[in-house]
């Protein structure tokens, strides 16, 4: 059922790994851009879920930018509705909306809103911003599917301190349950929450037995390595007997020295110094 | 004999009747002997989605089938609905998608089972959220045709059902008579409206029939749909009676009566009077004891009604 073979025919072709980690790159210089010019919003988890959201649309994803609500593509729910910035860049990449529409971030009729929402953005599926409802959501998505006979898939993006609310869990159930096989799960596994490291807020012991003891198909990856990202993608591709997650071990804000592994930018903003200090790691030239 | 029915199984009587429909698919959580979503797993398992005891999934797995084109209905107790405000709030009416929701078991004239079942706040909550319709019919006739209408609207839904029998109203209404967002005048009177839904709408009909004795005419309504109210209708009963009292087996804040303050607050000074529970929760006893401790019976509603035409201009 997966691993359909029109599915490569899907996106712009671009499998290479220097031209993923390149695309990535683009996506990180969106992101701090944003937030930037914000002066407000989420750049840590945004720089740590990219890589994985550059890979999961430019090589899975079964989507049609030039037809945002195609009705059998493929789901993508940004449970972790506040990573958005992350979320826009992958779409002005894919070209769902353009690099100027990414300037209205968190700006007044901007359908850049502060968390994503499918009301304002094309491409986005669900609207989110409060933590703990997209994976309910995207299982909702994937009974659909299997109801429709369609192959279309559900892809939910988690956070890690996200699955401390206890909903999560009340999905993570009843997936295994229905045996959704059609349900993917990727988590952001940065390490870091709102107020601290999640270590120090919540304790969450061994991630990985909680989700196999929940009937899920389970792989670990690292999250910034585009060959192991792309080996979780084809695990979760093979894996059909029930719903499967990829637990993605992350840096939050990867890319920029200073927001690496810094609770202090979960939910802030670069100054202008600090700006220009990211865009010259990012390669972006003076 | 009037017949006795209660609005649950108007509600699973209407999932039967939408079942013809594929894009119908029906949600539980472990109460669908309860709520009567049963008879609809029977027909049709493969269209079920059992939630477990799990309310919050719950309504976004309805979420995410109404995005793809499904239309879910969606059915606990009342009170368990409550748990799932949230998602309610930020998850189906946030991007207006169109799951119905039904709470069951709703008011004190759940009985026995007590305060922890006893619902006394949902048509309130469930009132503040843009997008979402809010209904409470009073007989299973009315709940069966409402429930059957909501499957062609676009927007999201909550509709109070309750646990026990009470008297059949519409056995023999007119076709087009229960619409959404359409009050149903079910008697007429000059001197007083009372405006109910729910159970107390036969309790305000049995008012009507005391106040008669004291010659005193009153106007009953069947305000089963609370959310969007229906305006012009208390605007002519504010003009034809000139009092209005209302009557719910639910909190005084917040519900149908202070959906009816709220608009004569904006267009009128017509006296109002509110019959409702007085800011407490219940207590475990039988329906027609819980109806009297809570001030609901056709006594109270009566008193309401004296007063309220009392303070007319």
């Amino acid at each position: 059922m997966k691993g359909h073979p029109s599915r490569q025919s899907f996106g712009d072709g671009l499998t290479t790994i220097e031209e993923l980690e390149e695309t990535a790159r683009r996506c990180r210089v969106h992101i701090v851009n944003m937030v930037h010019r914000a002066q407000a919003g989420h750049p840590g988890g945004s720089l740590s879920e990219i890589d994985l959201l550059t890979a999961l649309y430019k090589t899975q994803l079964r989507v049609k930018p030039e037809e945002p609500d195609w009705s059998d593509r493929d789901r993508f729910v940004l449970s972790k509705g506040h990573a958005s910035p992350g979320m826009y860049a992958i779409l002005a990449e894919m070209g769902f909306i353009s690099v100027d529409d990414l300037a209205s971030y968190r700006v007044k009729g901007g359908i850049c809103q502060g968390h994503v929402d499918m009301k304002w953005c094309p491409g986005v599926d669900f609207s989110a911003g409060s933590l703990g409802m997209g994976l309910s959501f995207g299982m909702g998505a994937a009974i659909a599917a299997r109801m429709d006979k369609s192959e279309r898939q559900a892809y939910v993006m988690l956070g890690d301190g996200e699955i401390q609310e206890g909903s999560v869990w009340e999905a993570a159930m009843a997936a295994a349950h229905h045996e959704l096989g059609n349900l993917n799960v990727i988590l952001d596994r940065n390490r870091i929450q709102n107020d601290d490291f999640c270590e120090a807020q919540m304790r969450m012991f061994d991630i990985p037995a909680k989700w196999r003891a929940f009937g899920w198909n389970v792989m670990e990856i690292d999250g910034h390595d585009m060959s192991s990202i792309l080996e979780g993608l084809a695990f979760l591709a093979s894996n059909n007997d029930g719903p499967s997650i990829l637990i993605a071990n992350t840096v939050k804000g990867k890319g920029v020295s200073y927001m690496e592994d810094n609770p202090s930018f979960h939910g802030a903003a670069p100054n202008d110094e600090q700006y220009a200090l990211a865009m010259k790691e990012l390669g972006v030239a003076a | 004999m009037t017949r006795m029915a209660a609005t649950r199984d108007g509600y699973g009587q209407a999932l039967l009747d939408l079942a013809g429909n594929p894009k119908v698919v029906v949600l539980e959580a472990d109460l669908g002997k309860s709520t009567k979503s049963l008879h609809f797993r029977k027909a049709h398992p493969e269209r079920t989605v059992s939630c477990g005891i799990g309310e919050q999934n719950m309504l976004l797995v309805g979420a995410g089938l109404a995005a793809s084109g499904y239309i879910p209905f969606a059915s606990t107790f009342a009170i368990f609905t409550e748990r799932a405000f949230e998602q309610m709030r930020n998850g189906v009416a946030r991007p207006n998608l169109a799951v119905h929701l039904c709470g069951s078991h709703g008011g004190t004239h759940t009985g026995t089972d007590g305060s922890s079942a006893q619902s006394i706040e949902d048509l309130a909550v469930y009132r503040t959220l843009p997008n979402v319709t809010v209904l409470h019919p009073a007989d299973d006739v009315s709940t069966r045709l409402l429930t059957v209408q909501l499957a062609s609207t676009t927007t999201p839904s909550y509709m109070r059902t309750a646990r026990n029998k009470t008297p059949v109203l519409y056995d023999d209404a007119p076709e087009g008579t229960i619409q959404i967002g359409k009050g149903i005048v079910l008697e007429d009177g000059n001197d007083v409206a009372l405006v109910a839904c729910g159970v107390m709408v036969s309790q305000a009909l049995e008012a009507r029939s005391l106040l008669a004795e004291q010659g005193i005419n009153a106007t009953v309504v069947d305000m089963h749909t609370i959310k969007p109210l229906d305006g012009e209708l208390v605007d002519s009963l504010s003009q034809r009676c000139g009092a209005i009292v209302t009557a719910e087996d639910h909190s005084i804040i917040g519900g149908l009566g202070g959906a009816v303050a709220e608009h004569l607050s904006a267009s009128g000074t017509t006296p109002l009077v509110r019959v409702g529970v007085k800011d407490r929760f219940g207590e475990s006893a039988q329906s027609d004891e819980m109806l009297e401790m809570m001030g609901l019976t056709p006594g109270d509603i009566v008193t309401a009604a004296l007063e309220a035409i009392a303070r007319k201009g």
